[in-house]
C-alpha cells in the first residue's frame, strides 16, 4: 500500500497526485487511440456516443454532483447545442465558429436558467428543469422557420478546416475524444480552484457557504451556465454524430437518461460520468445479445440437467417469446435504476473503490467505511 | 359567452383529475418528504385494474372500482415497503430517481400485460348529458368533479378531525419527534401510501371515459399534475385541487383562445412564472430555515 505524504496545498491539489496515475491513464489514452484501428465499425460508433454521453455526463457531474442542484432538463441544452449547429451550418458557417456559437447560446440560456433556479431547492428545482425541457421541445416543434418542426432537420457532414468529416471517421472519434478529455480536464482544473471549491461549499451547505462569504447565487449561475455550455458542445458533436436531428429525440426520457449516467457511474468523482456512459451506450446492445442468445442457453442448461429435448425446445421458445415482449426493455432500465440507488448508491466507481479499499486493507477491510448516513430529523421544507 | 362556460367546465373536469393526482403527491410529500414522481403511473395502474375488474370479469361498475382502489392500496403499501422505505432520510434526489425508476418499471409492465392499445371502461356516466338552458354538460365530466369535492372533504376531514390524520401531519413535520411520542411512524407511512394509490385509482378510473387508458397516460398527466402541486403550494391538500383546477383551466383556455401549441406550454409556463414570483406557492407556508 502506497502513502502519500502531503506537505502543502500544492500536494494536495496535484492532478496526477502519484506517478501511478500518470501511468494509468497514459496506458488508457493509448489505448483509446488505437481503438480505431482494432475496434468493429459497429464498437467504433458505439464508442463515440460514450465520449457525447460522458462529455454531458460530466456537465451535468459539475451541476448536480458538485454545485448539488439536481437538473432534469440536461436534454433541452443538448437540443439547443444541435440546433444551433444545425441552423448556423445551412449559412456555411465553419465549424470551429459554430461549435464555439452553439456552446456561447447554451452556456447564456443556461445562466437564464441558473436565475430562476437561485430561490428554488430540491424537488421545485427538480420539477422547473422539467418544465424548461418541455417549453424548449414545443419550441423546437412550433418554430418551424428555423427548426424546421416536427420535419427535423438534416445535418451536413462536418468539415474542419476545409477536409470533410463523415461521421464514422476515425477523425470524428478523435475529436469526440479530445473534446471529452478536453472536458475532463478542465472541469478538474474548475473543481481545484476557488470556484469549484465553492461549488462544493454550497452542495454541502448553503447556508455555511453563505456566511463564509460565498457569493451563492454568483457560483449557482456560474454552475448552471458551464453545464449548460458543456452540454451544448457535446450537443454539436450528437447532431454530427446522428445527421438528423428533430424535437422527438430530445425528451424528457434522455433528460432521464443522463440523470442515470451520473447516478449510475457515481456521483462524486468524474470518473463516474465516463462508466456511467459506458454503460447506459452498452446496455442496449447487451440486451439485444441477451434477447438473441439467452433463449439457446437457458435450454442448453435445461437438456444438461436432464429435461427431455421436447421440454427444452418448449423452454426456449417460452423463454425467446419472453425475451421479445415489447417494453421488457423498459422494465429493465427501471430495476437497474432502482437497485442502484437501493444497494450501490455510490455507483459503478464507487464499487470499484470498494473493491481497491477491501484489497488494499486485507484483512481488515469493513463495510461501515462506505455506510451512508440517515438523516430523519431534517426536514428539506424547512431549509 | 356560451364557449367560455363550456371550456370553463371542461378545464375544470381536467382540473380536478390533475388535482387528484396532485393530492396523491402532496400527502406523501405532506408525510414523508418524499416526491413520488411515479405518481401518474399509480394512477395509470389503477385505471387498468379496474378495466380488468369492469371490463374483462363483467362486474358490476362500482364493485369494480371499489376492487380497484382497494388493490391499488395494497400496492401503494407493497411499494412503499419495497422501494421507499429503505431510503427514506437519504437525500431527496435519490428518492426522486427510485421513483422515476418505478414509473419506468410500472410502465413496461403495464404495456405488457395489458397491451399498448388505448383501452376504454364503460361507465354509468360515460353517455348522457345535462342541460341547462342551451348549455350542454357531459355527465362523465360532472362526475369527475363532484367525485373529486368529494374525495377532497373526505381527506380533510381525514387529515385535520382523526387521529390517525394528526399522526400523519406529526410525522410529516418531523418523523423522529413524532417516533419518540409513540407514533407508529412506519405504519403512518405505510397507511399515506396506500391513501394515496387509491386517491390515484380514483383519477385513473373517473378519466377513463374521458381520455382512453393507455400505459402512457400517467406520464403525460403526472407532469401536468406538477404544475397543479406547486401552484397550490406542495404541503396543502386543499392547494393541490385548486391548483390542480387552475391548471386545468388554464389549459383548456390556451387550447381555445390562443393559437395551436400553447395548450401544452402553459401550464409549465404557468408553473416557471409561480416559482419565479411565489416558490412557496398558493397555499404554502414560507418558513425561514434555521441554522
Amino acid at each position: 500500500m502506497r502513502f502519500l505524504f502531503k506537505t502543502d496545498y500544492e500536494d494536495d491539489i496535484k492532478l496526477f497526485p502519484h506517478s501511478g496515475y500518470v501511468v494509468t491513464y497514459g496506458v488508457l489514452l493509448a489505448l483509446l487511440l488505437i481503438a480505431p484501428y482494432v475496434l468493429s465499425s459497429y464498437l467504433m460508433s458505439q464508442l463515440v456516443f460514450v465520449c457525447i454521453y460522458a462529455t454531458v455526463g460530466v456537465a451535468l457531474l459539475i451541476l448536480t454532483g458538485f454545485t448539488g442542484q439536481a437538473s432534469l432538463g440536461h436534454a433541452a441544452f443538448l437540443a439547443i447545442g444541435a440546433y444551433t449547429a444545425a441552423y448556423l451550418q445551412k449559412y456555411n458557417v465553419p465549424f470551429p465558429v459554430y461549435f464555439l456559437a452553439a456552446g456561447l447560446l447554451t452556456g447564456i440560456i443556461g445562466a437564464m436558467v441558473g436565475f430562476p433556479a437561485l430561490r428554488l431547492t430540491g424537488i421545485y428545482l427538480v420539477i422547473a428543469t422539467i418544465s424548461f425541457a418541455l417549453i424548449v421541445e414545443e419550441i423546437l416543434a412550433r418554430w418551424e422557420s428555423v427548426t424546421h418542426g416536427n420535419e427535423g432537420m438534416r445535418v451536413k457532414t462536418l468539415s474542419l478546416l476545409g477536409v470533410a468529416v463523415p461521421r464514422d471517421s476515425p477523425t470524428f472519434y478523435y475529436l469526440c475524444l479530445a473534446v471529452l478529455v478536453l472536458t475532463i480536464v478542465g472541469t478538474l482544473n474548475l473543481l481545484r480552484s476557488p470556484t469549484g471549491r465553492a461549488f462544493v461549499a454550497i452542495r454541502d451547505s448553503e447556508t455555511a457557504a453563505r456566511s463564509m462569504g460565498v457569493n451563492v447565487a454568483l457560483y449557482k449561475v456560474k454552475s448552471f451556465a458551464i453545464s449548460a455550455a458543456i452540454t451544448g458542445f457535446a450537443g454539436v458533436l450528437f447532431a454530427h454524430k446522428l445527421s438528423f436531428i428533430s424535437p422527438e429525440m430530445f425528451t424528457l426520457q434522455l433528460s432521464i437518461e443522463f440523470i442515470i449516467v451520473i447516478l449510475i457511474g457515481g456521483t462524486f468523482s468524474l470518473h463516474g460520468a465516463v462508466l456511467g456512459a459506458i454503460f447506459i451506450v452498452m446496455i442496449d446492445p447487451f440486451l439485444t445479445y441477451l434477447k438473441d442468445d439467452m433463449p439457446g442457453i437457458i435450454a442448453g442448461v435445461a437438456a444438461a440437467f436432464g429435461a427431455g429435448t421436447a421440454t427444452a425446445g418448449n423452454i426456449e421458445a417460452k423463454v425467446a417469446a419472453f425475451a421479445s415482449l415489447n417494453g421488457l426493455k423498459g422494465a429493465i432500465y427501471g430495476i437497474i435504476i432502482v437497485l442502484f440507488v437501493l444497494f450501490e448508491p455510490l455507483g459503478l466507481y464507487g464499487r470499484w473503490l470498494k473493491i481497491k479499499l477491501f484489497f488494499q486493507l486485507f484483512p481488515l477491510y469493513k463495510r461501515a467505511t462506505f455506510k451512508r448516513q440517515k438523516i430523519y430529523v431534517k426536514s428539506e421544507r424547512n431549509r | 359567452m356560451l364557449d367560455f362556460v363550456q371550456q370553463l367546465v371542461s378545464g375544470v373536469a381536467l382540473g380536478c383529475v390533475y388535482g387528484l393526482i396532485a393530492l396523491g403527491f402532496v400527502l406523501v410529500y405532506k408525510a414523508t418528504e418524499v416526491v413520488n414522481f411515479a405518481q401518474g403511473d399509480l394512477m395509470m395502474l389503477g385505471g387498468f385494474f379496474a378495466f380488468t375488474f369492469i371490463g374483462m370479469m363483467g362486474l358490476n361498475y362500482w364493485i369494480g372500482f371499489a376492487g380497484a382502489v382497494a388493490a391499488m392500496a395494497l400496492f401503494g403499501m407493497l411499494a412503499e415497503r419495497v422501494v421507499v422505505r429503505p431510503i427514506l432520510g437519504y437525500p431527496q434526489f435519490s428518492i426522486i430517481m427510485v421513483t422515476i425508476g418505478l414509473g419506468y418499471f410500472l410502465r413496461s409492465v403495464a404495456g405488457m400485460i395489458w397491451g399498448t392499445d388505448d383501452l376504454k371502461i364503460e361507465t354509468p356516466f360515460s353517455q348522457g348529458v345535462l342541460r341547462v338552458g342551451s348549455l350542454v354538460l357531459a355527465y362523465d365530466k360532472l362526475s369527475v368533479i363532484a367525485a373529486t369535492m368529494i374525495l377532497c372533504t373526505l381527506l380533510w376531514l381525514f387529515f385535520n378531525k382523526t387521529t390517525l390524520g394528526t399522526a400523519m401531519r406529526a410525522s410529516s413535520e418531523n418523523m423522529l419527534a413524532a417516533y419518540y411520542m409513540g407514533i407508529p411512524v412506519k405504519r403512518v407511512v405505510s397507511v399515506v401510501w396506500a391513501i394515496s394509490a387509491a386517491v390515484a385509482t380514483c383519477a385513473g378510473v373517473l378519466l377513463a371515459p374521458i381520455t382512453f387508458i393507455h400505459s402512457n397516460v400517467g406520464l403525460v398527466l403526472g407532469l401536468k399534475a406538477f404544475p397543479a402541486a406547486v401552484l397550490g403550494g406542495f404541503g396543502s391538500i386543499p392547494g393541490a385541487v385548486v391548483g390542480g383546477v387552475l391548471i386545468g383551466v388554464i389549459e383548456s383556455m390556451a387550447g381555445f383562445y390562443l393559437p395551436e401549441g400553447w395548450k401544452d406550454v402553459a401550464p409549465y409556463i404557468v408553473l416557471l412564472t409561480v416559482l419565479l414570483l411565489k416558490p412557496e406557492g398558493l397555499f404554502g407556508l414560507h418558513v425561514r430555515k434555521k441554522v
